[in-house]
């Protein structure tokens, strides 16, 4: 629980770890069913739309201004979006 | 201990050449002011969609025929979850277990597979001047983030940081000739990451492997695995294991130094893309890649190869899609000399002309294919002699026009008859009544003294050869 967590870089309480704990177990539980039947020559379903083969012609389109792409960052520098080093979250 | 083998695999990057980038329109470039080239899409504001290119599709199917891979009839995108800046979604949108292309080969290296994904944002580590480590802020730059990325994986069919180098050109020189990319290391637009371990010789299990990043010169690729390898046999020849990392590879310093700590172990929790449907490119779409293939530098080999030219030779002149034409077009225009000449010519003198000159290559130079096809005739018909060729050659590369004409100007023409260098040749003779006696007494060496006296008197314009036949002669040997 606390690795999922910490791959979603989650802070969980104690109270949501274990109600989560809970609900992933039903979870887990549920494929495990789902893992019982007999699926065999039963192809896995990736898509629930019948489409394939959706693309668009290689052909630029206008982007956002600079400062309408930056107007979200809280903290812009130099045309960029500035973020704490990568690695002092590690 | 038995001699412990190197066993490399490679992991190629390719960013394609297409004018947007994979999932939305935005314009692909390259060294532009930062952010100019976004939207919604590529900056993953809520609610977007994705929307493949179909270009970029295409390019992947060129790929995949020029390195002989199986395309998959149906191949589907995965998100890859991560967090790290130059990510914005948190995910890349790649492919998993369902690549667009399989199994395939390029020379001696098997290829696993090729897949399409897109390119992340490019981080500029404030601080220190492009140095990851020790930087405390990082600006962001997400002009390439989203560019259509094809990642190419081989098998570890490789034994060596030179072959692997080696091997490396080789495929950039393939992609380059699709026009698919601009495959500059430089620039990024081919990023190529080693696989390395190593096994006692003879062994099949495969060691536990390191990947190396950052090696962005084939130079650096070869001094990274080299220094990888020696890194990984002492650390077992001394009875340690090796640990499976990355490695940064720093070509400044040439010294290799783990990016990522242990427990950010990879768990990307793959699963497929919902906003993106699957692709099963069609019998036409797969024809059209296969047809729309040029004549790869592999394939050029062996077909000079079995024209008669050392594989070597033939290696320099495919390489290079112009410089093969080159050399081609003076093949056809020459009369009565073998290709093989011609690509001693092409990759021997010519090379070194150009080089003495300042450099170039043979299809940019003022040298025509016309010109050096007639060079080489007029050599090769003994109508001037070797030497004077090179000096013809030398003219051309300076001035360009005409073999014929220069010849004539400079006056390099050798006799019509052998009488004029008969009797030039007796008179050397005549000169050097020692070095002729010792001709006769079976000193080999001593020909080159009256050799040189023909050829000052006929100003280089003589044929070595028929010097060396006439002095013999007239020496009654």
């Amino acid at each position: 629980m606390l690795h999922v967590a910490r791959l979603a870089r989650l802070k969980l309480t104690e109270d949501e770890v274990e109600t989560m704990t809970g609900d992933l177990s039903g979870i887990l539980e549920h494929v495990d069913r789902i893992s019982n039947l007999d699926l065999e020559g039963v192809e896995p379903t990736s898509h629930v739309v019948a489409l394939e083969n959706v693309w668009r012609a290689d052909e630029p389109r206008p982007s956002l201004p600079p400062e309408v792409a930056l107007a979200s960052a809280p903290e812009p520098q130099d045309g960029a979006f500035r973020v704490p080093s990568p690695q002092a979250d590690a | 201990m038995a001699e412990l083998e190197a066993v490399i695999g490679l992991e190629i990057h390719v960013q394609l050449a297409t004018k947007t980038k994979m999932f939305c329109g935005c314009e692909l470039s390259f060294g532009d002011e930062p952010n100019v080239h976004t939207c919604p899409v590529c900056l993953a504001h809520p609610g977007v969609l994705p929307v493949v290119n179909e270009q970029a599709i295409l390019y992947a199917l060129q790929i995949a025929a020029a390195l002989g891979c199986e395309v998959a009839p149906r191949s589907i995108f995965h998100r890859k979850n991560y967090f790290y800046p130059d990510s914005p979604k948190a995910y890349q949108i790649s492919q998993y277990d369902t690549p667009i292309a399989g199994a395939g080969r390029l020379g001696d290296v098997r290829i696993h597979r090729a897949h399409l994904e897109e390119d992340a944002a490019k981080m500029i580590h404030a601080g220190e001047s492009g140095r990851i480590h020790g930087s405390s802020a990082s600006l962001v730059d997400f002009n390439r983030g989203g560019t259509p990325l094809v990642e190419i994986v081989t098998e570890p069919d490789l034994r060596g940081a030179a072959e692997a180098a080696e091997w490396a050109r080789l495929l950039r020189e393939t992609v380059r000739q699709l026009g698919v990319s601009d495959v500059n290391m430089e620039e990024g637009s081919l990023r190529v990451d080693a696989n390395v371990s190593v096994r006692p010789a003879g062994t099949e299990t495969l060691g536990t492997k390191t990947e190396l990043k950052n090696m962005n010169s084939f130079r650096f690729l070869q001094r990274g695995v080299e220094a990888e390898l020696e890194r990984q046999r002492r650390l077992i020849e001394s009875g340690g294991e090796v640990e499976q990392e990355t490695l940064h590879f720093d070509p400044q310093s040439g010294s290799l130094t783990s990016l990522r700590s242990k427990e950010e172990a990879h768990d990307y929790r793959y699963f497929p893309e919902p906003d993106l449907v699957a692709i099963a490119p069609t019998e036409e779409m797969a024809r059209t890649a296969r047809e729309s293939l040029p004549e790869l530098p592999a394939a050029r080999i062996e077909r000079y190869v079995g024209e008669g030219l050392a594989r070597d030779v033939a290696a320099v002149l495919a390489a290079d899609p112009e410089t093969a034409a080159y050399f081609e077009q003076v093949s056809t225009d020459v009369s009565g000399v073998e290709p093989k000449v011609v690509a001693n010519w092409v990759t021997g003198e010519l090379a070194a002309a150009l080089r003495a000159a300042g450099g170039g290559t043979a299809a940019e130079s003022k040298v025509t294919p016309a010109a050096l096809a007639e060079l080489i005739t007029l050599v090769a018909r003994k109508t001037i002699s070797h030497g004077s060729g090179k000096t013809v050659l030398a003219a051309l590369v300076e001035e360009g026009g005409d073999a014929q004409v220069i010849v004539e100007r400079e006056g390099l023409a050798m006799g019509d008859d052998d009488g004029d260098l008969e009797s030039i040749v007796a008179a050397a003779i005549a000169a050097d009544p020692a070095a002729a006696e010792q001709i006769k007494a079976g000193n080999g060496k001593a020909i080159g003294s009256i050799v040189g006296a023909v050829m000052r008197e006929t100003s280089g314009r003589a044929d070595g050869g028929d010097v060396n036949r006439l002095i013999r002669a007239q020496l009654g040997l």
